[in-house]
């Protein structure tokens, strides 16, 4: 009886039912790939593929698209929200898996968990009510004052100080990251086997010589891995992003002043494009959008086979 | 008591059998408390039920053009270029039936101004060329005597999604500024030469509240509904309007309307009329067996005669909802165009 219930039949259902869910995985994928690259095609046959990546011009009247502008504004506002969360995430996570007292690191570790749950459109509202008038007031104009006086160059860096722009939105951009960097890095630091840091100590090691040597180096394939998730999740970020951002996509972009990205760019002329090359060209953005998380996911799982350190390598 | 239910299981089958007509739209966002009214009087009125699905016009012109909804609906006409493509793939005309009258407004953020500030159109399209920089810049310091306007820098505040609002006021600008027309053009989404972007007119007003100095535009109702300070806008005829539902209607009180009633009302040449309105439209096939999503000459029917209804007795429902009603022009030019609706060859409208 048993032979027939853990049996040959069994495990070919379970098999099947297993490899049928990962292909259509796969499959869903492909179709989602195909379906904005067949809808972008117009686009990319009328501009050509390395003319509409660096076409900087976006304009529905004349009909002449471009990404470039939209490109760099991802580009720039997830890595410069990485730059600003990474050391905080990581101080997160190792103050709650080595120093915090038990009840305070579950606590942080909640919390920060809870973060992540928070609907990005709550992360925009708060951007828009709190943290803009406090960075206008308190950071942008100042700043710009003091440029004003004493390095007039430096002004068309920052550009104009109004709180809505690219710095309000890779602060709010940091700030929902921080968690899915924090969190798998947490798990990573916890997962370090007891025997190296009692090893560690043994020799005389103090604290912070035993996170340093050996905690970080062994979980840095994890924490390695939160960075990435918390990259991919800053590329894609839409609507927070699209509420403080300021969505221009006027070339140069300035610190204070506003940009555009492409997750923005789509949200906002998706609604009201009534086809031809508008349409098309949005879906050629969504396109590039899609190639980019596959570059940075196969540039960081390339990282990530060479740094592994313990049960990773073989 | 039980001897009466089936009677009136039977009674209620009948009667969902013989109002069972369901109609589909999608389309414009602007006027879509004003359909959830109307499609809702017209529901309880005739049983026929209509699904409106606001998306946006861009959407119910997508829509429309696939074959999947009864009627789109849309805060900008077709342009020629769109309509030739319609007939040469249909081989139908699109018919543009006006519902009612909106405007848009600009809104600004002056903090100690109390008495509305004056625009004019060439003063607006320099605000948002980004050539006049400052409030208390001469230009706009001569529209406004006696108004002490504060030295702040302008911020402009746009939409940042496509918008039939965005349409109007662009159009307008374009109207009124050859700079305007040749650098940027009227569109539902434009190459903005300068100012932030805010998505929705929740955006613009949430943007331009929080900015002192901020400068943008919203929907009529949008600014009246949420008391935000809007300005008035000097017209062709020379006076300074503020859009209110009697200067919209004035604006659409035009000599020559014409037949296909697809009309621009911006800088109208009406003497009380505000320069900034526009009509909202519903579009449905002129033949409608031509559309994919009309099954039956009994759905045609249903359609028309909503139509009908939307035009005549609908319109006492506009006001209240702060949209202006549509001016007899208007509906004597729709009129003739819904007669003009087939099914097969069949008219579906009676005289």
């Amino acid at each position: 009886m048993r032979d027939k219930i853990y049996g040959q039949l069994g495990d070919r259902v379970f098999t099947a039912g297993l490899v049928l869910l990962g292909l259509a995985v796969m499959l869903i994928a492909g179709l989602m790939a195909w379906e904005l690259g067949a809808g972008g095609w117009e686009a990319f046959r009328s501009f050509g593929f390395w003319g509409f990546v660096r076409g900087s011009a976006w304009n529905a009247v004349a009909e002449q698209f471009g990404a470039w502008p939209f490109l760099l504004g991802t580009l720039i506002t997830s890595a410069a929200a990485l730059a600003l969360a990474f050391l905080p995430a990581l101080a997160a996570a190792i103050a709650v898996a080595e120093y915090a007292p038990r009840w305070l690191a579950e606590a942080v570790a909640y919390l920060i968990d809870l973060l992540a749950a928070l609907p990005s459109v709550v992360y925009g509202l708060w951007g828009i009510f709190v943290l803009v008038p406090l960075v206008r007031d308190h950071l942008e104009q100042p700043l710009f004052l003091w440029s004003a006086e004493h390095a007039p160059a430096l002004m068309g860096v920052l550009g104009p100080p109004t709180g809505i722009g690219m710095l309000s939105a890779v602060l709010v951009l940091a700030l929902m990251i921080v968690p899915y960097a924090s969190s798998l890095a947490r798990d990573a630091i916890r997962l370090v086997p007891r025997a190296q840091r009692e090893a560690m100590y043994a020799l005389g090691a103090t604290r912070w010589e035993v996170v340093r040597r050996v905690v970080l180096p062994y979980a840095r394939g994890g924490i390695f891995a939160g960075v990435i998730l918390a990259l991919a999740r800053a590329i894609g970020e839409t609507m927070a992003v699209t509420m403080l951002i300021g969505n221009s996509g006027q070339l140069p972009y300035s610190v204070f002043g506003p940009a555009a990205t492409m997750a923005s760019v789509i949200a906002n002329e998706f609604a009201e494009a009534e086809g031809g090359l508008q349409l098309s060209s949005l879906l050629a953005v969504g396109f590039l959008l899609m190639l980019l998380s596959l570059a940075v996911n196969l540039v960081a799982d390339f990282i990530l086979r060479r740094m592994s350190v313990g049960e990773g390598r073989k | 008591m039980k001897r009466f239910l089936p009677l009136a299981l039977a009674l209620l089958a009948a009667a969902a059998l013989a109002k069972g007509v369901t109609l589909s739209g999608a389309g414009a966002t602007f006027p879509y408390p004003l359909y959830a009214k109307y499609f809702s009087v017209y529901h309880k009125l005739t049983g026929v039920r209509v699904n409106y699905q606001s998306i946006g016009s861009g959407g119910g012109i997508r829509q429309l053009f696939s074959g999947t909804v009864h009627f789109g609906a849309s805060d900008a006409p077709l342009a020629d270029a769109k309509l030739a493509e319609f007939e040469r793939k249909f081989g139908t005309a699109v018919v543009h039936v006006p519902t009612a009258l909106g405007a848009v407004v600009p809104i600004y953020n002056l903090p100690g101004v109390r008495e509305p500030v004056r625009f004019s159109g060439p003063v607006l399209a320099d605000i948002f060329l980004g050539k006049i920089r400052k409030w208390n810049d001469p230009a706009l310091a001569a529209l406004n005597p006696g108004v002490k306007l504060p030295p702040l820098p302008i911020t402009v505040v746009r939409r940042s999604d496509g918008s039939g609002t965005t349409y109007i006021w662009t159009e307008y600008l374009a109207k009124v500024s050859p700079e305007w027309k040749e650098k940027v053009g009227a569109g539902k989404s434009v190459a903005w030469p300068t100012g932030l972007g805010g998505k929705g007119n929740e955006g613009v007003a949430g943007l331009v509240r929080q900015t002192p100095g901020a400068i943008g535009y919203a929907e009529l109702v949008y600014a009246v509904q949420n008391k935000i300070a809007y300005g008035a806008v000097q017209n062709r005829a020379g006076r300074f309007v503020r859009a209110d539902l009697a200067s919209l209607r004035a604006a659409a009180e035009l000599d020559d309307f014409p037949a296909d009633a697809r009309v621009s009302l911006t800088d109208t040449p009406a003497a009380e009329g505000y320069p900034i309105a526009s009509f909202t439209w519903i579009l449905v096939y002129r033949d409608l067996d031509k559309n994919r999503a009309v099954k039956s000459a009994a759905e045609a029917k249903a359609l028309a005669e909503l139509l009908d209804w939307i035009v005549h007795d609908g319109q006492h429902y506009n006001e209240a909802l702060h949209y202006a009603a549509l001016p007899e022009v208007a509906v004597h030019a729709t009129e003739a165009n819904l007669k003009a609706l087939r099914y097969r060859g069949e008219p579906l409208l009676g005289e």
